[in-house]
C-alpha cells in the first residue's frame, strides 16, 4: 500500500527575484515585474514591491495570491497601529509584526520570500530578510527569489558586509551613495535576466529616504 | 425622573410599555460635556467641549477618527464611547479588507444600532451609555447621523447632544436651512458659534473645544489647536446672535471689519 499523494497543491511558484540595500540614510528595494507559472509568463507587468509604511517598503517573491494575502493583512494591522497609537509604525517594529505573522501560519505557510527595505528610528537604511515561515535577520543587503542565486554571490563581492560571528560587531550598513547603489542593482539585475528565466521584462527600483520615497523602472530582457 | 418599581432589569417592561434603564442610559447622554455636528452636501464637521475633570488633568477624547471617511464624536459615558470605536474601526478594517472599498457609513450606523438594540435585550448587559454623532462619507456625499442608547439612528442635517446641548440645536434649528450648500469654512463657523453656544458665557478657545473636519477629497482629520484658535479670532470679534456669513476664507475682512466689539446687527463699516 504505496502513500497516499496529493493531487492537486495548494501553492504556485509565480518566480521573479527581489533585491534590497541598505546605506547610511537610504534604502533602495528593487524587484522585477514578471510574474510566471511553469514555463509561462502570466504578466509583464506586476509589481511585487508594496510600502507599508511611510518608512517601510516590502518586496515579496514566490506564490503572489499568498504575498497578496499577507500584504493586505499587514495594511490592516497598520492601520490598528495607527488607530492605537497615533503614528506610522516604525520599520523594526513592522518586521517583528511580518515574522509573527508569517509564523502565525508556521502550518501552512505563506509561501513567500520577503525582503523588508526601510529607514529605522534613527534615519539609517535597514533591510531585513525572511524566509517563509517569519525567520528574519537584519542585513545591509539581501536578495530574494528565483534569481537569488545569482544575485546574493554578486553582492556578497561588491558589498562586502562584515560577517556578524566576528567581533567586534559591525555595523551592517554599506558605504555606497544612493546613486551607486541604485546601479548595483540595475547591473545586478540585468545580469540576473541573462541566466535565470523567471527573473526579467522590467525592473521596478524604490528608494527610501529622507526626502520621502521615489519609484523608477528599467526595462529588462523580455526573453 | 422618579424612582420606579420597573426599573432595576433591562429586561423589564413598564405597564406603560417603557424600558427604564434605557431611558436612564439617554440620560448618561445628556450628563456629558457637549458633542456637536454638522454637515453640507460635501463636508461633515464635528466639534465638541473638552470639560477636565480637574485643572490638573488632561481633558477625555471625545473624537474619534474611525476610517479616512468617517469618524465619531461621543457624549456621555467615554469609555462605551471608546469601545464602540474600536468596533467601527474594526468593521471599516474588516470591511475594506474584503472588499478592498471603505464601509459605507450607512451600513456601519446600522451595525452599531444592532449592537446597541442586543444591550437593551439581555437580562446579563446594560445599555451603552453614550451618543454617538457618526460623521461620514459616501458615494451620494456627506451624512451625519446620530445613534443612541436605544439602538435608534436618524441622520441630521444638524445636531448636538450633552450637556446644555439645547442651546447649541437652538442656533441650529435657526439656520440648518442654509447648510446644504454652505462652504467648509462657514460650515466650521457654525460650529463653533454652537459650541459656544453651550459655553453660556465661559470664553470661547481652542483649549476647550475640538474640532474634526471630514469632506469629499478631505480625509477625516481633527483639526490642531492653532487652526482652531486662528477661526475662533477671525469670527469671535463679531459679538452678535447672527453674525453676518462672511466670504469663505476671508478671515482678514472679518477682523477689521467687526472693529466695534458691540452686539449689534451689522458689523461696524470698515473705516480706515
Amino acid at each position: 500500500m504505496t502513500k497516499q499523494q496529493a493531487n492537486w497543491s495548494p501553492y504556485d511558484n509565480n518566480g521573479g527575484s527581489c533585491v534590497a540595500i541598505a546605506g547610511a540614510d537610504y534604502c533602495v528595494i528593487a524587484a522585477d515585474t514578471r510574474m510566471s507559472t511553469g514555463y509561462n509568463i502570466l504578466t509583464r507587468d506586476y509589481s511585487k514591491i508594496t510600502k507599508l509604511a511611510d518608512k517601510c517598503v516590502m518586496a515579496s517573491s514566490g506564490f503572489q495570491a499568498d504575498v497578496k494575502a499577507l500584504q493586505k493583512l499587514l495594511a490592516a494591522r497598520h492601520l490598528i497601529y495607527q488607530h492605537q497609537h497615533n503614528k506610522q509604525m516604525g520599520c523594526p517594529a513592522m518586521a517583528q509584526l511580518l515574522s509573527n505573522t508569517l509564523y502565525y501560519k508556521r502550518f501552512f505557510p505563506y509561501y513567500s520570500f520577503n525582503v523588508l527595505g526601510g529607514l529605522d528610528n534613527e534615519g539609517k537604511g535597514c533591510v531585513y530578510t525572511y524566509d517563509a515561515v517569519g525567520s528574519y535577520e537584519r542585513v545591509g543587503y539581501s536578495s530574494q527569489g528565483s534569481g537569488s542565486t545569482l544575485i546574493m554571490p554578486f553582492l556578497d563581492n561588491q558589498l562586502k558586509s562584515p560577517s556578524p560571528l566576528l567581533l567586534p560587531v559591525q555595523d551592517a550598513i554599506t558605504p555606497l551613495s544612493e546613486s551607486e547603489a541604485v546601479d548595483l542593482v540595475k547591473t545586478v539585475f540585468a545580469s540576473a535576466t541573462e541566466r535565470d528565466i523567471y527573473t526579467g521584462d522590467k525592473l521596478e527600483i524604490v528608494v527610501l529616504n529622507a526626502e520621502g520615497i521615489q519609484r523608477e523602472f528599467m526595462d529588462l530582457r523580455k526573453d | 425622573m422618579f424612582r420606579n418599581q420597573y426599573d432595576t432589569d433591562v429586561t423589564t417592561w413598564s405597564p406603560a410599555g417603557r424600558l427604564f434603564q434605557v431611558e436612564y442610559a439617554m440620560e448618561a447622554v445628556k450628563q456629558g460635556s457637549a458633542a456637536i455636528g454638522l454637515r453640507s452636501k460635501t463636508h461633515v464637521i464635528l466639534a465638541c467641549v473638552n470639560k477636565a475633570s480637574s485643572e490638573l488633568s488632561s481633558h477625555q477624547k471625545k473624537i474619534f477618527k474611525v476610517d479616512d471617511h468617517i469618524g465619531v464624536a461621543i457624549a456621555g459615558l467615554t469609555a462605551d464611547g471608546r469601545v464602540l470605536s474600536r468596533y467601527m474601526r474594526n468593521e471599516c478594517i474588516n470591511y475594506n479588507f474584503t472588499y478592498e472599498s471603505p464601509l459605507p457609513v450607512g451600513r456601519l450606523v446600522v451595525q452599531l444600532a444592532d449592537k446597541a438594540q442586543v444591550c437593551t435585550q439581555r437580562s446579563w448587559k446594560r445599555p451603552y451609555g453614550v451618543g454617538l454623532l457618526v460623521a461620514g462619507l459616501d458615494e451620494s456625499g456627506a451624512h451625519l447621523y446620530y445613534n443612541c442608547p436605544s439602538g435608534n439612528y436618524f441622520e441630521y442635517q444638524a445636531f448636538a447632544i450633552g450637556s446644555r446641548s439645547q442651546a447649541a440645536k437652538t442656533y441650529l434649528e435657526r439656520r440648518f436651512e442654509n447648510f446644504m450648500g454652505s462652504s467648509r469654512e462657514d460650515l466650521i463657523k457654525d460650529a463653533l458659534i454652537s459650541v459656544r453656544e453651550t459655553l453660556q458665557g465661559e470664553k470661547l478657545k481652542s483649549s476647550i473645544c475640538t474640532v474634526a473636519v471630514v469632506g469629499v477629497g478631505e480625509a477625516f482629520h481633527i483639526l490642531d489647536q492653532e487652526t482652531v484658535q486662528q477661526l475662533i479670532d477671525s469670527f469671535e470679534l463679531v459679538r452678535e446672535d447672527e453674525p453676518p456669513a462672511p466670504e469663505a476664507g476671508d478671515a482678514v475682512a472679518d477682523q477689521s471689519e467687526a472693529s466695534a466689539p458691540v452686539a449689534e446687527e451689522g458689523a461696524a463699516p470698515m473705516d480706515i
